[in-house]
């Protein structure tokens, strides 16, 4: 099938349009990164009026970003890795055995994706207040309480995205393992695992990223000691100055290891979404 | 979601019980067998329950107390009063209600809109990149670049472009192509709901993107040549080839889309630093504003439950329609 002329054209517009909505903003990020201050104080350039990396020096000590990033490390890789561990056996169970309760429970896990994050905020915040007072068990306000919580936001997206590779793996290898003798956690561990490996770290990086991202309860759930970088980022206005150009280079800091991990990795959520979307 | 969840267990049910070769090799295994999978699933059912569910019954029940700035660092004191916070926040008469629904006003545009856009600008993108040339990787990165990248990173990065004197968008419309006279305020007053559309849509787009794209990748290639042997030119064969056969993968992504920008509150809260100007008042924002200014949890959570039914009574509607649709078809 041959490409008419109106078609190219009309592709290359397209793509040129939407390629400049899309990198402006990031070319501001990563050239304003770049800029002395008075750059970005006064009317906006195009171009540093004289590059430097200063601002990737001083961001450290504008605010204690050191101590943010520290934070969102902890919490997003515990929680992430959990979640994964979790939704390992939860999809294992969905994907290999047939129960009453299946559907229920496949349909109520995916639904709560959906729920406004402001229904869960305000309970949330008092049980975990409440549970503080009480028991002595520090929720609110630290990174156990954000590490718990993240990891049921990922934990849907995470299964259902599992029991899609899952499925995808033939049971013929189940049926083989079992006549040599294997129990069910053992063909787990041994079979499908380590055919399912793409799956499992595309969702590991998905599980991550939603942590990484989260602002509504990281901005009331942390005090100045939990704090992550969704709520630290927005600490470099201060009465006098707006450091845009630490801003840019915290935000172009904290953005690189999300994004490097996500397009190397689109190919498996594409493959995820096909095959649990589409059919 | 319900459709798109069940109608896949249905078609994998079949052939997994019917299959001869593994009943008798699970059978000795009795008892275990059938707690198992219950085993397996209960770390995320606990933490399911935990997270999700017991709050969101503890908000309903929130939501018939008075639970004001009084009673909130012991809340067994506060007092049960029904459905009091609903009719006094749902009271379209009061200052309270006005302000509500305005800001129900504000975010149902601002979802119809941004859903729209993202979807245009995804399907465009999608279909574009169908067809294999040099530079289509790159490109597709680029394009997933906005969703991947931290929500605040990518709003602060926005609200630095619409800075009203620091800021590219003024310096573009006003020194370079002297459009305005006036510095125009994005981030106050009545620009700020199209700040807020399009900032959203450019996070937004790029799902709608993967999710047409991880759709088209099943249409039969052999659906375009029979189309194109007929004469089908671009637009006819998008009509009949290609939206026919993202139906489903759409009748899911609007809704989704729909869900989550409705109750979109990163986008608002970064832009805006904390709160939101009157004109981009989304819902989420609101409540949180109203519920953590006045400490009146109680009301924040008649608000939180009414949107959750309003939502759910919309997906509810939207599914069905959906669903006869394509029962008259078929």
């Amino acid at each position: 099938m041959r490409e008419t002329a109106g078609e190219r054209w009309g592709r290359r517009i397209v793509l040129t349009l939407l390629a400049l909505f899309v990198v402006i903003p990031l070319y501001v990020m990563v050239t304003s990164a770049a800029k002395p201050l008075q750059d970005v104080q006064n009317g906006f350039t195009w171009w540093p009026s004289r590059p430097t990396l200063q601002p990737f020096v001083d961001m450290w000590s504008t605010v204690p970003l050191a101590r943010y990033l520290v934070n969102s490390l902890v919490v997003s890789s515990i929680a992430a890795v959990c979640s994964v561990a979790v939704a390992i056996f939860a999809a294992f169970a969905v994907s290999r055995y047939r129960f009453r309760g299946r559907g229920v429970f496949t349909v109520t896990v995916l639904s709560t994706q959906m729920f406004p994050g402001i229904l869960f905020l305000l309970p949330l915040f008092l049980i975990y207040v409440n549970l503080g007072n009480a028991t002595g068990i520090e929720l609110y306000a630290s990174r156990t309480g954000l590490v718990i919580t993240y990891l049921t936001f990922s934990l849907p997206f995470s299964i259902w995205m599992l029991v899609g590779y899952f499925d995808s793996i033939p049971r013929g290898l189940d049926e083989a393992a079992q006549v040599d003798g294997a129990g069910p956690l053992r063909t787990l561990f041994q079979v499908i695992l380590p055919a399912a490996v793409p799956g499992v770290v595309a969702v590991t990086v998905y599980a991550f990223m939603t942590a990484w991202g989260e602002v509504l309860f990281a901005s009331v759930m942390t005090d100045e000691g939990s704090r992550t970088l969704a709520v630290g980022l927005q600490g470099y206005s201060t009465q006098f100055n707006v450091y845009w150009n630490q801003i840019m280079a915290a935000s172009l800091v904290v953005s690189i290891p999300v994004v490097v991990g996500f397009l190397a990795l689109q190919r498996y959520f594409v493959a995820g979404l096909t095959a649990g979307a589409v059919k | 979601m319900a459709t798109s969840t069940t109608a896949p267990d249905a078609d994998r049910r079949e052939p997994r019980a019917g299959s001869p070769a593994r009943g008798p090799a699970r059978r000795p295994r009795g008892p275990r067998r059938s707690l198992l999978p219950y085993l397996l699933l209960a770390p995320a059912v606990v933490l399911e329950l935990a997270i999700h569910v017991i709050p969101m019954v503890v908000g309903v029940w929130m939501s018939l107390l008075e639970l004001t700035q009084f009673h909130i660092r012991d809340w067994s004191t506060a007092p049960f009063i029904g459905l009091e916070n609903y009719r006094a926040t749902l009271d379209l008469n009061s200052a309270a209600g006005k302000e509500l629904l305005h800001s129900f006003w504000v975010t149902l545009a601002y979802s119809l809109l941004s859903v729209g856009f993202a979807w245009l600008l995804g399907i465009s993108a999608a279909v574009v990149l169908q067809r294999p040339f040099r530079g289509r990787a790159i490109l597709r990165a680029l394009f997933l670049t906005p969703y991947a990248l931290p929500v605040y990173a990518a709003v602060i990065t926005w609200s630095f472009l619409l800075q009203r004197d620091t800021g590219l968008v003024n310096h573009v419309l006003v020194d370079q192509l002297g459009l305005m006279n006036e510095r125009p305020f994005w981030l106050i007053g009545d620009n700020s709901f199209w700040s807020l559309l399009v900032v959203s849509v450019w996070r937004n787009w790029p799902f709608a993107f993967l999710c047409l794209m991880a759709g088209l990748q099943n249409v039969p290639g052999e659906l375009y040549e029979a189309a194109a042997i007929d004469g089908a030119g671009f637009w006819r064969r998008l009509r009949s080839v290609t939206l026919p056969m993202l139906r489903p993968v759409n009748l899911v992504l609007l809704l989704v889309l729909f869900l989550w920008t409705f109750n979109d509150f990163n986008t608002p809260f970064v832009l805006f630093g904390g709160s939101a100007p009157e004109q981009a008042d989304l819902i989420s924002i609101h409540i949180y504003r109203s519920s953590f200014k006045t400490w009146d949890f109680g009301s924040g959570s008649a608000m939180s439950v009414a949107l959750l039914l309003f939502l759910l009574v919309v997906s509810a509607v939207y599914l069905l329609i959906t669903n006869r649709r394509r029962d008259d078809h078929a």
